[in-house]
């Protein structure tokens, strides 16, 4: 460290001041990230802001008579239209499935609204809506309501997909950050950042070759079956945009809760780290659309995890952290090395068009 | 992951410290060059792990870091015309200018691109015959040959829609930079293995004796910069300063000889201001006379832009290592990776960036120590 420098005027090193940041979009600020919370606070939750929206959760509870009814939304740009392993389509479907999912609810119907643009090849948005049907139907939920909006040639990238979902909250089961407890063990339902890099991989002007392929899957059946495993689950979360180490944060600073994460312990795949390593990603920050985060008691772990990976789509669930202690919300992360560092939400925008 | 997970191997960690831990006998500084080995030592935190008396200093080998602000507003000021198309990697989109980024230009309405290669902006130029694109071109040694590919290739076919900024540096002439300074505490390097691969290591061999500063070219895992670093220390305590290779793997004595042509046959080194550290004669490359018809500033008549330099921001000594980046007031603070003041604290390859999202604020960074 460098005391005697430090009072000295650096001569040519000097940088431009803050200018007056985005007055206008940037494309970070939809990355998830702090940009993207950023835009919430000082925007949106001005404008909006209600009990309900209030709490941000991936889904909205509101009660009618005896029983939560969840209700959710959710808009998809994703750049391709079609990935390895999935599509616009199915991935809409499937993500606002999973909104509804971790929030514990059983999903009831899904409506979606399409912007189109002028020129866009109708045999594309034939197979692009087949596949929708084929992700709702396996998920056992229909599209009910659905509108269409066609935009001029340049004004729109393709297609655009919207959305929202509605289910039944789970009857007795609460879940939410604020059941999180110290010592509370951290899971994740499979290998992580698969999505992010199949659409990477198909993305123009960075095709490469790679056998991974996205992880669309719809989680409420899974989640069902942890629910009815047994166990204190406090919450859940998809880890799509910003990945495990965007959720993982976003919790601890709803719950107010320290986590610590085990870098090794994260299950990834070779093909996704080798991606991650020629892009600079963090697979800890790369979007999933087919797995979840789930905090549970330290007791009942096993007992999750014994569920979870009964079923298909969390076959290779894994533990890979705890909750250290309540007070200061923050994320740490133990390298391969004992070294421990901060794991940080991301600045901006790591893919833009994920999702 | 094979030659990959050998040089992360907890194991060879544990040894190579145990090894530096037995070696130093006394305080020593030793400079990383390269801010891809900043970043690795941060991220893993080796930085935490090495004796107490072993300092590491930052070195100044981010490109996107030292280019100087004026080629920013340049580049924008290119953009911004009607008909030209602007590609670069994409850390260079958001390094600030005077007033502004690339990003902002490109929100304006600029037509902004991010490549990953010079050869994609070659393309995209024979794909739109009917556009000007412009690659802003950055980097060390390491990425100058794929640019003087993309001119080489763009003369060879006669793309006339194709030219570049150039803003390429050598590391040698900053390595004597740092040494020659008078506030220099820096008594060691770990030069940057990927720039040796294509120079070779034969033109670091005067600096080490000159200096009397051994320096070992390093590659950028754990366990390389741990060998690295155990290399170093092996020579500094025995009193010796020689030019070691501890990236054997990728490195030859003789580098890349088919790349070094190619950057003999486009380019000529000229003397450079570096954002942070002056002009340092003889430390960038400029398309020589041959090839100049493919530089964008002569092509467009881009005026030399005044630039605007105030001084809250202190990557200037960051960037010559007399600083750790939480050290600066600014540091986390007015600047973070969404409103840099700084280019350190937007590149990949800056040391701000790499100390910011590890996570590592000042109080953890003295608790380090």
């Amino acid at each position: 460290m460098s005391d005697a420098n430090r009072n000295r005027p650096a001569p040519a090193s000097a940088c431009p001041p803050p200018s007056p940041k985005h007055s206008a979009i940037v494309l970070g600020h939809g990355g998830g990230g702090r940009l993207t919370a950023d835009l919430v606070r000082e925007v949106f939750m001005p404008a909006l802001s209600n009990p309900i929206l209030d709490r941000l959760n991936d889904s909205a509870e509101v009660t009618i008579g005896a029983r939560g009814l969840l209700f959710t939304t959710d808009a998809f740009v994703v750049s391709p239209l079609r990935f390895p392993g999935g599509d616009i389509g199915s991935l809409a479907v499937n993500g606002t499935i999973n909104d509804l999912a971790v929030a514990g609810g059983e999903p009831l119907g899904l409506s979606a609204a399409f912007i189109l643009e002028e020129g866009f090849p109708i045999a594309e948005l034939r197979l692009i809506v087949q596949s929708m049907r084929k992700a709702a139907d396996q998920a056992g939920v229909g599209v009910i309501a659905a509108d269409t909006k066609v935009v001029e040639r340049g004004k729109a990238d393709g297609l655009f997909i919207t959305t929202s979902g509605i289910g039944l909250a789970a009857a007795e089961s609460q879940l939410g950050p604020g059941e999180i407890r110290a010592g509370d063990a951290v899971l994740v339902s499979g290998p992580i950042g698969d999505h992010g890099v199949a659409v990477m991989s198909a993305r123009e002007g960075l095709e490469f070759e790679t056998t991974v392929v996205s992880d669309s899957a719809p989680l409420h059946d899974l989640v069902a079956a942890m629910l009815r495993g047994g166990g204190a689950i406090r919450c859940m979360r998809d880890p799509t945009r910003g990945g495990v180490a965007t959720v993982v944060n976003e919790l601890a600073k709803s719950a107010g809760a320290e986590i610590l994460i085990e870098e090794t312990a994260a299950p990834v795949r070779d093909g996704v780290r080798a991606a991650c390593e020629i892009l600079g990603l963090d697979p800890l920050y790369v979007a999933c659309e087919g797995r979840l985060v789930a905090i549970v008691a330290d007791a009942d772990a096993d007992r999750v995890l014994a569920a979870m990976r009964r079923h298909p789509l969390g076959a290779d669930a894994r533990r890979i952290g705890g909750v250290v202690r309540m007070g200061t919300p923050r994320v740490l992360l133990r390298t391969a090395f004992g070294a421990v560092r901060a794991l940080e939400l991301l600045a901006g925008a790591q893919l833009p068009r994920i999702c | 992951m094979r030659f990959l997970d050998e040089f992360r191997d907890a194991a060879a960690v544990r040894a190579l410290l145990d090894r530096i831990r037995g070696a130093i006998t006394r305080p020593w500084t030793i400079m990383e060059v390269c801010g891809g080995q900043t970043h690795t030592i941060v991220r893993y935190g080796l930085d935490e792990l090495l004796p107490a008396a072993l300092t590491l200093a930052h070195g100044p080998g981010c490109p996107v870091c030292v280019t100087p602000i004026e080629m920013i507003d340049s580049a924008i000021e290119l953009a911004r015309r009607p008909g030209v198309i602007l590609c670069s990697f994409g850390d260079m989109l958001r390094v600030p200018g005077s007033s502004a980024d690339l990003f902002d230009a490109r929100a304006a309405g600029a037509d902004v691109r991010i490549v990953y290669s010079p050869l994609d902006a070659l393309a995209l130029a024979r794909r739109a015959p009917a556009s000007q694109v412009v690659f802003f071109a950055v980097g060390f040694e390491t990425t100058a040959p794929a640019t003087a590919m993309a001119v080489h290739e763009a003369r060879r076919r006669g793309v006339g829609n194709f030219s570049v900024i150039c803003a390429h540096v050598r590391v040698p002439p900053a390595i004597e930079a740092i040494l020659a300074a008078p506030e220099n505490r820096v008594q060691g390097f770990l030069a940057a293995g990927h720039v040796c691969t294509i120079t070779g290591i034969d033109e670091y061999r005067p600096i080490a004796e000159k200096f009397r500063a051994p320096i070992v070219v390093t590659g950028f895992e754990p366990v390389d910069l741990l060998q690295g670093v155990a290399m170093c220390v092996a020579q500094l305590e025995a009193g010796r300063a020689e030019v070691e290779n501890q990236y054997a793997r990728s490195v030859r004595k003789d580098g890349n000889l088919a790349a070094k042509r190619l950057l003999d046959e486009v380019f000529t080194v000229i003397g450079r201001r570096w954002r942070g550290l002056d002009t340092l004669p003889n430390s960038a490359l400029a398309l020589n006379d041959r090839h100049a018809d493919y530089d964008a500033i002569r092509r467009f008549g881009v005026a030399p832009p005044i630039a605007r330099e105030p001084s809250e921001c202190r990557a200037g000594e960051v960037l010559r290592g007399l600083l750790t980046p939480p050290a600066c007031p600014a540091f986390g603070k007015s600047c973070t990776p969404e409103r840099p003041l700084g280019a350190p604290m937007v590149s990949a390859e800056g040391a701000c960036a790499a100390y910011f999202r590890a996570g590592r604020s000042a109080a953890e960074a003295a608790a380090a120590k």
